[in-house]
């Protein structure tokens, strides 16, 4: 563990000096700045925001962690020279990395809240986006570190997140759409929820909508929505959810880090 | 809106002395718990037409009382008249008859009779002004009423369940009647309208009734003017009609799976202009609607701004705004035979080249995804999904299963004032 | 001391290192050569750790390298080719690897004199020159006293002085009776540095013996010469 900390220490450093990071900060707070000055209306600029942070974050997400872990191979073999455990390298990386995306991003986006003192106005959502961002920025670089150890061809590794990107952001509600209408006849709310759990964009989308009082227009599908994500188990299992997406990816991609070649 | 005022001692007798004025004959009988008057209903017995009634204030717990003379009644200080729940309080079925200053509470609740606080019955030209209406089954009921005025009272309920509850301000089978400033709370609807002409609904406010804040059917001639409908259960519901005016209303904030700022439903030759419709479910829904205009509304924040069914038509939408709503319009056909012109969307993203405030490029309001809700009501967990919205984008550029008459061919650039 | 038992690696049904056996000794410098795709990098790699093994063993001073890391304290490694995280600075990277390897018997004075390194430390690595952040690997490789160092292509990079100083270092490091390991391309260097010679050709040791013997075996002089009478020799006919 103590070796963990050390990498980290070093990783969080090298992240946070790149302009890759201040970039990112920028961004955020740019973007919510901007939102909140010109569009008067605060539930307007909440879905940009949530649209921007469930769909940018894991695509920078998932292609910088990629672009991270390539260009970071000389160092890890370098590193793996030295003795230190694959284990705890392959830690301190992960988190390396991590950390100052999420924090780069939570800096970025939480500052025009303070200045436009928005912050109490709608304390559920802000803490619903924030909270959000950050899980959404480890699972995708949990992600794109399994990528990354799975497929030596830099090329190749890109395109295959890019293409992980596209079927949870895009093509993964395109079949939602579809089982709704195969299955029309059937009362489908439960295996929604399932579904919804089952991709982290689509439940980060549902759980900031249910902030939003937005369950009333969905009818009785919403009832039922609200019902398990307003609850304090359906909470804990989104949150369950959420952490599996991190735990999973990284718990496989760490088996075969282990086990790599260099 | 204005809470019906204490009458002080010196109001009153200035209403008193009014009244000796005008009418030598006319006597004052005064009501009150330590004099020789008791009840209202022994004044009621004593009283010619035309005398008045002044109950002072105290507790009178008597109901039913029959007012079958041309009197007024008035109260000093709000004395409570409480009907302990059973059976009607006041049924008036004299012309002339006038309330004022009276707090009145407790009509029974009954699955048979529809007991009321006040219950005008096939009378002209009386008033119900300056009371309190606490906890009744009905708070004011007219019946086959004409010429009267509802002013400037208060009116709440304590209901629960829509069954076991009455309305607020009910008219049956009226016409020429005045409701003003009143306001309304926690009724099953606020007010209620069914075969009334000539209704005038002014400066009321309705609020947190269990199911309409203003239902009306089978009402022509009617005016609505600066009331505001807010958190009421189901809204607004306006339903069978001819000649509606509902103007500067403020319909906010009723959210709820069956909730609408306005539901219309079989309205013809109506107009609705300058209202508010903020914050609801479905701010404006229109089913089997037929020559109603429908301008300088502003639509905020709703889920839908508006429904339009199929069967309604030649309605004309102009200079309304649709600011920041879920779905600005969704309808259930492919057809389309009402008009759009000159509306502001906030949701349009065309340009202005000739500078005219007009966008050069066609709006068309209803989206693909709202068609797909209207099958599909499931899908809604997938609003502000990526997938929807490059579908909607591909959707207004070659429409396939979005009404193509449904369009705005002039969308302005800035809202509308 | 290195020894290297049946050492087999496959990448996939590929065989890179064949039935590999071999000692590496104390107080020595022995040159692993070989032309390209021999399997030079993938013998270091396994001594290393970074390449886990098909069947065989490694023992390092004795003890089996299978599931530890421990062992690279004794250890200096110099790659081909160093990449370092690019916002860092020399000094950082080099702390870092002293806390990893928590060692205080450490030396950098004399090998940051000799390369001048001084003030290139304070510097984040993307704006330093391939050859200085060569220099840096060989502070990295020599400074913590290992027992066993060693080096890809060491002088590949490096400036003829460094390249000098370089040297010196080495063969300094040898009267340490260290186990000191390197491959090259470059002839004259393996000549002037090595004691021994390993030839790898298609991941198999087609020689392994003194560099003496081997010259005077093919009747040369020159490495270089020797080396390439052994690869024609040993090609398939």
């Amino acid at each position: 563990m103590k070796l963990v900390k050390e990498i980290l220490f070093y990783e969080i450093h090298n992240t946070i000096r790149s302009k890759w990071v201040a970039f990112y900060t920028a961004f955020f707070f740019f973007v919510g700045y901007g939102l909140f000055t010109f569009s008067g209306d605060v539930s307007k600029a909440y879905i940009s925001l949530m649209n921007i942070i469930i769909l940018i974050i894991p695509l920078v997400a998932i292609i910088f962690g990629s672009i991270y872990f390539y260009n970071s191979r000389e160092f890890i073999e370098m590193m793996l020279s030295q003795p230190i455990d694959r284990k705890s390298l392959y830690r301190g990386i992960f988190l390396g990395t991590s950390i100052p995306i999420s924090a780069g991003f939570a800096v970025g986006f939480s500052l025009p809240f303070f200045l436009f003192g928005k912050v109490n106005d709608q304390f559920g959502g802000f803490l619903v986006l924030l909270l959000m961002g950050i899980l959404l920025t480890f699972i995708f670089i949990a992600l794109s570190f399994l990528i990354s150890v799975r497929q030596d061809d830099k090329a190749k590794g890109l395109g295959i997140a890019i293409f992980i990107w596209l079927v949870l952001a895009v093509a993964y509600d395109g079949i939602v759409l579809l089982l709704i209408y195969l299955f029309q006849e059937y009362p489908l709310e439960q295996s929604m929820i399932a579904l919804t759990i089952l991709n982290p964009i689509d439940l980060g989308r549902i759980l900031f909508l249910m902030k939003f009082n937005i369950a009333a227009l969905m009818g009785y599908t919403g009832a039922v929505f609200q019902k398990f994500f307003g609850d304090s188990l359906g909470f804990i299992i989104s949150f369950l959810a959420l952490a599996a997406w991190i735990i999973i990816p990284f718990f496989f991609s760490s088996r075969y880090f282990k086990r790599k070649d260099f | 809106m204005s809470i019906p005022k204490k009458i002080t001692l010196s109001t009153t007798l200035a209403v008193v002395i009014f009244l000796f004025a005008c009418s030598v004959s006319a006597t004052t009988i005064t009501v009150s718990k330590n004099g020789p008057v008791k009840t209202i209903s022994a004044a009621l017995l004593l009283a010619n037409p035309s005398d008045t009634l002044l109950v002072t204030s105290g507790e009178y717990a008597e109901g039913n009382i029959l007012v079958n003379k041309k009197i007024t009644i008035i109260g000093d200080n709000f004395p409570v008249i409480d009907g302990k729940e059973e059976g009607e309080i006041f049924t008036v079925t004299a012309d002339d008859v006038h309330f004022s200053g009276l707090q009145i509470q407790g009509s029974g609740l009954s699955f048979l009779e529809e007991n009321a606080g006040i219950k005008l019955k096939e009378v002209k030209n009386c008033s119900i002004t300056n009371c309190k209406f606490l906890n009744n089954f009905f708070a004011v009921y007219l019946a086959k009423a004409a010429d009267c005025t509802i002013e400037n009272n208060f009116i709440k309920g304590e209901s629960v369940r829509e069954v076991t509850s009455g309305n607020g301000i009910h008219l049956w089978y009226c016409r020429d009647i005045t409701i003003i400033n009143n306001q309304i709370l926690n009724h099953r609807d606020g007010i209620y309208f069914e075969f009334v002409r000539n209704g005038k609904i002014q400066n009321n406010y309705s609020k947190g009734n269990l199911r309409y804040g203003l239902h009306f059917m089978y009402s022509d001639s009617c005016e609505y003017a600066n009331n505001t409908f807010e958190q009421n259960g189901a809204g607004v519901a306006v339903m069978y009609t001819k000649n509606v005016l509902m103007k500067e209303n403020h319909f906010i904030n009723n959210w709820g799976t069956t909730s609408y700022g306005i539901l219309l439903k079989d309205i013809s030759d109506s107009k609705i202009e300058r209202n508010i419709i903020d914050q609801n479910s479905v701010g404006l829904y229109m089913e089997g609607c037929g020559r109603v205009t429908i301008s300088n509304n502003t639509f905020s924040k709703n889920g839908w701004a508006l429904k339009l069914m199929a069967n309604s038509m030649d309605n004309y939408f102009y200079d309304n705004n649709f600011i920041a709503n879920a779905f600005d319009v969704s309808t259930n056909s492919r057809q389309n035979f009402n008009t759009f012109s000159k509306n502001y969307w906030a949701a349009y993203k065309g340009y202005d080249l000739n500078n005219d405030g007009y966008g050069d490029v066609p709006f068309r309001p209803v989206t693909m995804f709202s068609m797909i809700i209207e099958s599909q009501p499931t899908a809604l967990i997938l609003l502000h999904s990526l997938f929807i919205d490059m579908m909607n984008i591909a959707e207004s550029i070659i429409p396939a299963i979005t009404p193509k008459a449904l369009t705005d061919s002039q969308p302005r650039m800035r809202p509308a004032l | 001391m290195i020894t290297i038992k049946n050492l087999q690696k496959n990448f996939g049904k590929v065989s890179v290192l064949k039935n590999i056996n071999v000692t590496f000794e104390e107080g020595k410098v022995t040159a692993v050569v070989g032309p390209n795709g021999s399997g030079k990098t993938t013998l270091i790699k396994s001594i290393l750790g970074l390449v886990k093994l098909s069947a065989g063993t490694i023992e390092v001073n004795g003890k089996s390298i299978a599931d530890d890391f421990a062992y690279r304290n004794s250890i200096g490694y110099m790659p081909q080719t160093a990449r370092y995280p690019e916002n860092l600075t020399g000094n950082e990277i080099l702390s870092l690897i002293r806390s990893i390897r928590h060692l205080n018997d450490y030396d950098d004075d004399e090998l940051m004199k000799i390369f001048n390194l001084e003030k290139e430390m304070e510097k984040p690595f993307k704006n330093l020159s391939g050859g200085t952040k060569q220099k840096i690997s060989t502070l990295i490789a020599f400074a913590f006293n290992p027992k066993i160092i060693i080096l890809d292509e060491p002088t590949a990079g490096l400036d003829p002085v460094s390249s000098s100083y370089f040297k010196d270092l080495v063969l300094k490091q040898k009267e340490l009776k260290k186990t000191i390991l390197l491959t090259s391309h470059l002839m004259n260097d393996v000549q002037e540095l090595s004691d021994e010679i390993v030839f790898l050709l298609d991941g198999e040791i087609k020689f392994h013996g003194s560099v003496q013997s081997l010259l005077e075996d093919k009747n040369e002089t020159k490495l270089e010469r020797a080396v390439a009478e052994l690869m024609t020799r040993s090609l398939p006919q």
